[in-house]
């Protein structure tokens, strides 16, 4: 099919022929991806992590990413996360967007350098990705290769105008001409739980300035210090330019939330918190439970536009997590299966009262 | 030596004030040098401004030097070499992930910035290092710039 037809399909439908292509791109977007058109038309988003697979069998990703069908926007597939090695996160995505989901590339710069990372850039694009995260990442001695070099070419905030280069510029950073410009919608994160707080709100315009559109954050444990800097933040007029998506995950004991304070870098929980899992004769049940607290409560913070769940080896238990959090309303987020549910709906309606919220409210 | 490094970290206002204060005779004097010895005396020089910001900032000769808009803390000391920091995985005592007995080098450049009179220079954008110039001297570098361009 040549561009000038896609082009003109796109036009003519709202949902693409094929379930992998990108949405057709609106007014103001800047890409043609599910997640962006979900937070500009200014709806409560959820993202959740899908953790890639250690196997070459594209089955397992699927499997993975049907636990969040119907609750969330957009996929997150990490890269290397904890520098251990998986899935690439490039093929990971692509692989969804194959099913028709909405993933968010995440990239790190620790394994890759810039010739690398421009090269994954477009290949991503022309695989119809249309969201990317920007990260650092874990050193490697953190992960099961301590061995490896490495890399860290860019950082968060260059790899981020590397991408705005890309896509406004339609060139490499060497200056080369791109002939065809990507179409993405870029994202970053921020750790607004680890000193020094002061600076975190600085980090954010920093790479607010770097052309970040969307910021995920680590875990949020301490509603507190959320607030505190979504206050700044909201003072600061920073909301306004980003959509920020706070991080949300369930604790499964208090042991491993004391193992997490300790060894994951970045991570906070109080000791309210953990105490609160002590107490409790089902550990795994109050920390779904405390999660689901989360995120109605973050819900309620001005200057949140969603959230990001990343629940792992907790990954059926999102969907749960998500509904009784109740912040997704009547909607349903779009999914592969989604316009089969609706017909199969639609010859259901004489006999049964259209209480359930159907995929017709979805994006 | 970290001891050192953090010396001149808590005396980065003082340290601003000697280079602002020496730099433009001592950017004279390397633009006449290189007018009349050409590169032959590039490798002494080199040599000088790593022995001299080696013992004061742990410097890496990265040959971008930007220690008069980070507080006078080299980034390249930073694990992850980040330009635009600090990362997200800085340590509740303020020490880094991946180094627990070093302050986080990023942590301690926001201090040194507040001691200086250009502080607010650290929240520039700053693109990643051209690792072309690894090595190489960033005060030749400096002086063989057009001097309108030139920003100390």
């Amino acid at each position: 099919m040549s561009v000038a037809d896609r082009t003109a399909r796109d036009h003519e439908s709202a949902r693409p022929a094929d379930p992998g292509d990108p949405l057709p791109r609106l007014p103001g977007h800047v890409s043609r991806g599910r997640f962006e058109r979900v937070l500009r038309a200014g709806h409560f988003a959820v993202t959740a992590e899908i953790a890639p697979p250690d196997s070459a069998d594209p089955v397992e990703v699927a499997e993975r990413v049907q636990l969040f069908d119907g609750v969330v926007d957009a996929v997150n597939a990490t890269d290397g996360s904890g520098a251990n090695c998986h899935m690439s996160s490039v093929a990971v995505c692509a692989l969804l967007t194959r099913m028709g989901y909405s993933p968010i590339f995440q990239i790190s710069c620790r394994d890759r350098n810039r010739i690398a990372i421009q090269g994954d850039i477009l290949g991503a694009a022309a695989m119809g990705i249309c969201s990317i995260l920007s990260l650092s990442g874990d050193d490697v001695s953190v992960g099961d290769h301590p061995q490896a070099m490495p890399v860290f070419d860019l950082d968060s905030i260059s790899l981020l105008e590397t991408v705005r280069v890309m896509c406004n510029e339609s060139r490499f950073l060497s200056g080369r001409k791109l002939t065809q410009a990507p179409a993405l919608f870029p994202g970053s994160t921020i750790n607004p739980f680890v000193p020094p707080y002061p600076q975190r709100v600085r980090q954010l315009r920093k790479k607010i300035e770097a052309g970040a559109l969307f910021i995920q954050t680590q875990y949020c444990f301490d509603l507190e210090r959320m607030r505190d800097f979504m206050r700044q933040v909201v003072d600061q007029g920073l909301a306004e330019r980003c959509y920020i998506l706070p991080g949300v995950g369930p604790l499964p004991s208090a042991r491993t939330a004391r193992w997490m304070r300790s060894n994951v870098p970045g991570v906070h929980i109080p000791d309210a918190v953990i105490a609160r899992l002590e107490g409790s004769s089902n550990q795994r049940e109050a920390g779904r439970q405390f999660c689901v607290e989360m995120i109605h409560a973050l819900k309620e913070l001005p200057g949140v536009s969603g959230v990001h769940v990343m629940a792992y080896r907790q990954e059926k238990h999102v969907a749960e997590m998500v509904r009784k959090s109740g912040v997704l309303g009547q909607r349903v987020p779009w999914y592969p299966q989604a316009d089969a549910v609706e017909i199969a709906a639609d010859f259901h309606t004489p006999d049964t009262p259209d209480t359930q919220p159907t995929a017709a409210q979805s994006i | 030596m970290y001891v050192i490094r953090q010396w001149s970290t808590r005396h980065a206002g003082m340290l601003e004030t000697l280079y602002l204060g020496l730099s433009p005779a001592l950017f004279k004097l390397l633009v006449l040098l290189s007018q009349v010895t050409g590169e032959r005396l590039d490798g002494v020089i080199t040599w000088l401004e790593k022995i001299l910001k080696g013992l004061l900032f742990d410097c890496r000769m990265c040959g971008e030097c930007v220690l008069s808009s980070t507080g006078m803390t080299c980034p390249m000391n930073c694990p992850k070499q980040i330009r635009n920091g600090p990362c997200g995985g800085v340590r509740v005592d303020g020490c880094c992930e991946v180094k627990p007995q070093m302050p986080c080098v990023w942590v301690a450049a926001w201090e040194g910035s507040q001691r200086m009179r250009h502080g607010q220079r650290i929240e520039e954008l700053r693109f990643a290092v051209d690792r072309g110039r690894t090595g190489t001297s960033s005060w030749l570098a400096l002086a063989r710039t057009d001097p309108l361009e030139r920003k100390l």
